[in-house]
């Protein structure tokens, strides 16, 4: 483990971590398990866990309904969770905040509730090639209703984002839509440059931090984005429960999404009038328990501290890629920027030329847990001319033992294919 | 590695090693039919030239893993030169050899004389896809290719 050059105490002890999640105890084909799949999605701490259990057994009641008392404690720690996320992530107000069931829909609001009264034949959206299909998909549903044009910002070789002609990009561009982070390369994209530049060109941003938020210091200030969307279930919380952040300005102009309960003031048979923000965007009960255990899952992570969630991953990725690459040489390609301290702990292999879903097999039988396949970004397996790749990812709870455990389970698979009688 | 060769026999790597029937044909006179695995990003391509009622020939291009190319390489060899109701007849047996607990992952009914059929129509080599069954996530690596073989015999045949 580094520490940074300001001396700022950023150790944490990764295997008193490791015991807070109960998962990571059990056993998988009569190994201990390692977990190498959080870019899919995290493990949960006991803390988590445990809040989820007492909201039902004490305070679960509908929420912004009933005057007795555990309502009030349900609506309350609701909106606790809601402040708790809107520290987490520097956003200016918690009405900004609104929750959805993950990032995916959290683009889709945006994308429908935005993009459908802003944006008509002739208008143009910049996403990047190493976008997620979740923010893909959603904007090329608009396309094919509205017409929109859909611009691909290409890659550098080595998996970065080529901002070489960036600016003529996003000439007519209304919205740049792209990651922080890539849950495929690991690339870190530089949130604060891309967002001067889109709004520079007249377009607004939105910024997919699903695989961001989990691993790094976010403020929304700091990158001055428009909008951001992340998912809970890939940093300690349940699934079912993402965020979208938006200014408040432009959540306030758009019209709501979903119609139905909570998301309105009043409705007569006339028509109906929307709901303030956040809970316009809100409609139906919530996800409650979801929500205050996505609050916990905040908790969790701060008393860690992000700054040393972010330095432990840039430790130990750059051990990965330095051990794997020493013992494995030529066998082994990791797609991606090769500076740790340009990504996040997402290692994408291809092992010789044992397919990634066989790889992943082989893995599985030493308990290791990694993921085979196109990683929901077919755009991009394609740039890289690959079908398939077998990813391994870090976070908290891993440390050096389990990259080395994978180094010598790449090595058995590449006996295990090599030496079978053909 | 235990349990590891119940699923990699070495008959399966050798038709991922040295594929049977690998290429594409022209189209037309061959039909293709294209058969994407959404789970792990598996393509194939079944090319299928159809005379009267035999399949007169079958090839196989795309990308894969070891269980779904193996097992396209020896359905090629299964039902070259058959009538298209035998290669239906394959189909349906090597599917419900597949099948766990008698559900048929694709959805479509299962039909319980398919044991039957199971047991009239020899699956030769095929029978060594039979450990797949035993790692749930891969039938449908070893399914794709039937499955795109199926539609293009009905889109062929239509
Ligand atoms: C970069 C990125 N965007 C979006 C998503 C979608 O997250 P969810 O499936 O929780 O909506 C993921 C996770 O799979 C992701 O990695």
């Amino acid at each position: 483990m580094t520490l940074p050059a300001d001396g700022t105490e950023t150790r944490f002890d990764t295997a008193a971590v490791k015991a807070d999640f109960p998962l990571l105890n059990r056993q998988v084909n009569d190994h201990q398990i390692v977990y190498l799949d959080s870019a899919a999605t995290s493990q949960k701490p006991r803390l988590v866990i445990d809040t989820l259990a007492r909201y039902y057994e004490e305070i679960n009641a509908n929420v912004h309904r009933g005057a007795y008392h555990i309502a009030e404690l349900a609506t309350s720690a609701t909106e606790d969770a809601r402040a708790r996320i809107q520290r987490f992530i520097g956003a200016p107000s918690a009405s900004e905040v609104i929750f959805t069931k993950n990032a995916t829909e959290a683009i889709n609001l945006v994308a429908y509730s935005w993009g459908r009264a802003n944006l008509n034949e002739g208008d143009a959206i910049l996403i990047t090639a190493l976008e997620h299909h979740a923010n893909i998909v959603p904007w090329q549903q608009l396309a094919a209703e509205r017409g929109v044009e859909i611009r691909w910002l290409p890659l550098t070789d080595d998996g970065r984002l080529d901002l070489t002609d960036l600016d003529q990009m996003l000439d007519g561009v209304s919205l740049f839509a792209f990651s922080a982070a890539s849950n495929v390369l690991g690339t870190l994209t530089p949130v604060r440059q891309l967002a001067d530049a889109a709004h520079a060109a007249g377009a607004l941003c939105l910024v997919d931090a699903s695989q961001a938020v989990p691993h790094l210091p976010t403020d929304v200030k700091a990158w001055d984005c428009d909008f951001m969307a992340f998912t809970g279930h890939k940093m300690c919380g349940p699934t079912g429960i993402g965020v979208l952040w938006g200014r408040a300005e432009l959540l306030d102009a758009m019209p709501p999404f979903l119609g139905g309960g909570e998301m309105i003031l009043n409705v007569t048979r006339e028509g109906f009038i929307p709901n303030e923000l956040p809970w316009k965007f809100e409609a139906g009960t919530p996800p409650i328990a979801e929500i205050i255990g996505l609050g916990a899952a905040v908790s969790y992570l701060e008393a860690i501290g992000m700054d040393a969630v972010r330095a432990h991953e840039t430790a130990l990725t750059g051990y990965a890629l330095r051990a794997l690459n020493e013992r494995h040489g030529d066998d082994l390609v990791i797609h991606g920027p090769t500076d740790a301290a340009d990504r996040g702990g997402v290692l994408s292999i291809c092992y010789r030329d044992v397919h990634p879903h066989d790889l992943s097999q082989v893995l599985d039988q030493r308990g290791i847990c990694v993921r085979a396949g196109h990683h929901c970004a077919k755009p991009l397996m394609k740039l890289l001319g690959v079908g398939a790749t077998a990813r391994a990812s870090v976070y908290i709870y891993n440390d050096e033992s389990d990259v080395d455990l994978l180094s010598d389970a790449l090595a058995e698979a590449g006996e295990f294919f090599s030496h079978q009688p053909a | 590695m235990a349990g590891l060769e119940d699923l990699y026999r070495e008959i399966i790597l050798d038709h991922y090693r040295n594929p049977r029937n690998r290429g594409e044909l022209e189209t037309p006179p061959a039909h293709m039919a294209e058969g994407f695995n959404p789970l792990c990003g598996d393509e194939i391509q079944v090319f299928l030239q159809v005379d009267g009622d035999r399949i007169c020939d079958v090839s196989i291009s795309g990308q894969g893993c070891s269980i779904s190319q193996s097992s396209a390489s020896m359905m090629t060899t299964a039902v070259l030169g058959r009538t298209v109701d035998e290669a239906r007849q394959v189909i349906r047996a090597f599917k419900a050899m597949m099948s766990i607990h008698g559900d048929d992952l694709d959805g479509s009914d299962h039909d319980p004389s398919d044991e039957t059929v199971g047991s009239q129509i020899s699956l030769g080599d095929l029978e060594a896809l039979r450990g797949v069954v035993k790692f749930p996530v891969r039938i449908k690596c070893a399914t794709l290719a039937w499955n795109t073989l199926d539609q293009g015999l009905s889109e062929a045949t239509a």
